[in-house]
């Protein structure tokens, strides 16, 4: 055999991604579920400010988004790009820096944000130390992924690669832009954009965390994983490059479709809404792309429940791209906005593609990583499966259903002119919603922690396999 | 916005479309040395990663082409590239103007109406007091509660203490121009000792059980800097806002300890003014109401 020690994956830094994503999984979400009672029993916030709805909020967002999310995103991109290159990493050093300096960012975050230290700035209410240490991991993450793209053995970049590099690429200058804030004391620090221009450098930023960080890189995952699982090759070459390429252009314009109706000039909320309508096309194409991979292997479906987290991911990203550009036109932005179907909108994105996706790679890639033959039991990823959907569906068809009644509530007028329902009667008139909603929750997280018991057993099986995964082309060779 | 950021908004946006068009167009038109359509590329990654040269779906481009016609269709129409108003000239601010101006006309009259009608009528006419509610619940209620309750710091509506004034004139006058209640701070005036024994006459007037030396050592002081404006009985001064001492309502609470707070820090309270937001005719329709939540307690 060729290669030597140096030349096998770096899959050490990708095992302990992977672990810390389930656990930051469980955590964000249980945090979620903890705001979502409270939105039904208000007194669970035990007049304590730090179990206060305001300060968890923003840690389950950050929780889940940077902590599950990214630590999926580092553990496959990683993965993904060492065997589609076939080189390991470049620096393992660097790659652990990143791993511990991420781990670092998360505790911080979770330390500081329910103590009520925050910048205000929704997706991006981390103070400035802690923005440091997240632009400086950052790009340590950029330099160990392209430096291993710059000495791949491979003539061709594979498809997952541009869309992980254009996360990567993209989220460090949402970042850098965004975070722009003077500090006027180690906790505290003032952006450097006021008004309307601070609101639209702030969504700019939001809606472009959605379009790289929660779709640009779970893309990638899915490109490299479906077909893996499905054994089947990609659907079309062409049609990545467009949607590619499309994809990207297009979502940096979107922005303003969170600020409709406000003080954002006329000419920008008219762009943000012609380019979400736009986005709804090259955002089918990856659908399109991630499903019709699987035409030949339908049959799998039936008995591979790994294989049905990741085409239920790809049926919701379908879902959410057609309800967010519906929702970006300002008509039914009039209705929508401020509503709890926003709630809905993001889950459906957030539970159900990302979510899904990243909990059908990692049962996918598991075993493999740790060197075992294979998942502890099936039936319990089975079990995942049906309880995590029906927990997505119960959580997004309660939150539309009430929304709407939300939304329909707010802007009815009586003959004389008034409003009919004062904002408390309307408050009142969600709680079924909301019990149903943390019902959905609990499924969902219940689905998790069956994740974390299968996978832990799965750990616990005799090594079956002496080493991790060699260089397939070297081992050819 | 000058012509210049109108021109650099404007080219970027048509540049963006044309390129997404380009793209379309680039990528699916046949190349030399790549595979057939719907047959396997070349490259082969991680052992069996592969893919399909399969054409763009016809549906799909069908619906990019569309949304792309829409958008370019719905920038010559409203706002969007830079500076060009699009040939509608549409803006937010005439939709709102025309919104507003739509239903003045529509509700106006009612108002008219219920103005004309005076605060006494109004209070007993229950259509007037129906749009009274919801015009308090919808205004009011999140400083003064849904059933006008108050809550410390914000005035109970329902109790017999009034700081300004009960008659529909002071009522009205209160709503619209609104009420800003200054207790100054007299710690530093009273001392701890003074202020112990200020408070404690404070809660003698209202009936309440206290020691009655430091309350008389109390009474002297206040005498000397409450008086005037609570008055020789602590009976109050509606004239300028100062409460009545004796009938044991508190806006602030009624123990010693907060009692103690008020003098020693003062207390500033703040009613805004509805006349804006509102208009007179309304504010009207809303004093009927605010009167109709008193009159079981006083009749």
């Amino acid at each position: 055999m060729a290669a030597g020690t140096q030349d096998w994956y770096n899959d050490k830094v990708v095992r302990q991604f992977a672990v810390m994503a389930v656990v930051w999984g469980v955590v964000g979400m249980a945090v979620g579920l903890f705001i979502a009672a409270q939105l039904v029993w208000p007194g669970l916030n035990f007049d304590t400010p730090w179990l206060t709805f305001s300060r968890l909020r923003p840690l389950h967002t950050n929780a889940v988004i940077f902590a599950f999310g990214g630590c999926g995103l580092f553990a496959t991109s990683y993965y993904v790009v060492q065997r589609t290159c076939q080189v390991r990493l470049i620096s393992d050093k660097l790659a652990s820096f990143t791993f511990w300096g991420w781990q670092a960012v998360i505790v911080a975050a979770a330390i500081t944000l329910p103590m009520g230290i925050t910048a205000s700035k929704e997706y991006a209410e981390l103070e400035w130390p802690i923005d440091l240490l997240i632009a400086v991991v950052w790009i340590c993450y950029a330099i160990v992924f392209f430096g291993t793209i710059a000495k791949r053995r491979q003539p061709h970049i594979y498809v997952a690669n541009w869309f992980y590099g254009a996360f990567i690429l993209t989220v460090a200058i949402l970042h850098i832009v965004n975070s722009a804030e003077i500090p006027v004391s180690l906790t505290k620090s003032y952006p450097v954009y006021s008004g309307a221009v601070d609101a639209m450098v702030q969504w700019w930023y939001g809606h472009n965390a959605v379009g790289f960080f929660l779709t640009a890189g779970f893309l990638g995952m899915m490109y490299y994983f479906v077909p893996k699982q499905a054994g089947r090759p990609v659907y079309s070459y062409r049609l990545s490059i467009v949607h590619f390429w499309a994809l990207i252009s297009t979502y940096m314009w979107a922005g303003p479709h969170h600020l409709h109706y406000t003080a954002l000039p006329d000419w920008t909320q008219t762009l943000g809404m012609v380019f979400s309508l736009i986005l709804l096309a090259p955002s089918w194409g990856g659908m399109i792309n991630g499903i019709m991979t699987c035409s030949g292997a339908w049959d799998k479906l039936r008995t591979d429940p790994i294989l049905k987290f990741l085409v239920v991911a790809v049926s919701f990203y379908g879902m959410s791209t057609f309800e967010g550009p519906m929702m970006s036109i300002k008509t039914v932005n009039s209705l929508s906005h401020y509503t709890d179907w926003v709630i809905g909108h993001v889950h459906s994105g957030a539970l159900g593609w990302v979510g899904m996706i990243t909990i059908g790679s990692i049962y996918a890639f598991f075993p493999r990583l740790f060197g075992r033959p294979q998942l502890y039991s099936i039936r319990l990823v089975e079990l995942h499966f049906w309880i995590a959907t029906l927990g997505v569906v119960l959580y997004i068809v309660a939150m539309w259903a009430g929304g709407v009644m939300q939304g329909l509530m707010w802007r009815a007028v009586n003959p004389d002119g008034t409003l009919t329902y004062s904002f408390v009667e309307t408050v009142a008139a969600m709680r079924p919603y909301y019990i149903l909603r943390f019902l959905g929750g609990i499924m969902y997280l219940a689905g998790m922690i069956i994740m974390c018991y299968n996978l832990i057993r799965t750990v616990q099986q005799p090594h079956t396999v002496s080493a991790p995964s060699l260089i397939p082309g070297a081992a050819r060779a | 916005m000058t012509w210049g950021w109108s021109l650099y908004i404007g080219i970027l946006t048509i540049l963006n479309m044309v390129a997404l068009w380009w793209l379309l167009w680039w990528t699916g038109k046949p190349r030399k040395g790549m595979a057939k359509l719907g047959e396997e590329m070349d490259n082969t990654w991680d052992g069996d990663l592969k893919e399909l040269n399969n054409p763009l779906p016809r549906w799909w481009l069908g619906m990019f082409h569309g949304a792309i016609v829409f958008s370019i269709i719905y920038l010559i129409l409203f706002p969007g590239l830079g500076g060009f108003p699009g040939l509608l000239h549409w803006t937010s601010a005439k939709k709102y103007t025309h919104e507003t101006t739509e239903a003045k006309q529509r509700f106006d009259p009612l108002y008219q109406h219920y103005y004309a009608m005076g605060v006494a009528a109004l209070s007993k006419d229950d259509q007037a007091l129906g749009t009274g509610r919801r015009l308090f619940l919808n205004n009011c209620a999140m400083c003064h509660g849904s059933d006008g309750g108050g809550m410390p710091g914000f005035p109970n509506l329902t109790d017999s203490e009034w700081l300004h004034g009960s008659t529909p004139e002071r009522i009205e006058e209160t709503i619209l121009k609104g009420r800003t209640g200054a207790m100054p701070p007299w710690g530093p005036a009273l001392g701890d000792e003074g202020v112990k024994q200020v408070a404690t006459y404070v809660r003698s007037l209202s009936g309440q059980q206290v020691d009655q030396t430091v309350a008389s050592a109390g009474k002297a002081r206040y005498m000397t800097v409450c008086v005037a404006c609570h008055g020789p009985e602590g009976k109050g001064n509606q004239m300028i806002g100062a409460p009545d001492l004796t009938n044991d309502i508190w806006l602030y609470g009624g123990s010693q300890g907060a009692i103690e707070a008020s003098i020693r820090f003062g207390r500033t309270g703040q009613m805004p003014s509805w006349e804006q937001r509102l208009g007179k005719e309304k504010v009207r329709v809303l004093a009927a109401y605010v009167l109709s939540l008193h009159a079981p307690q006083n009749p």
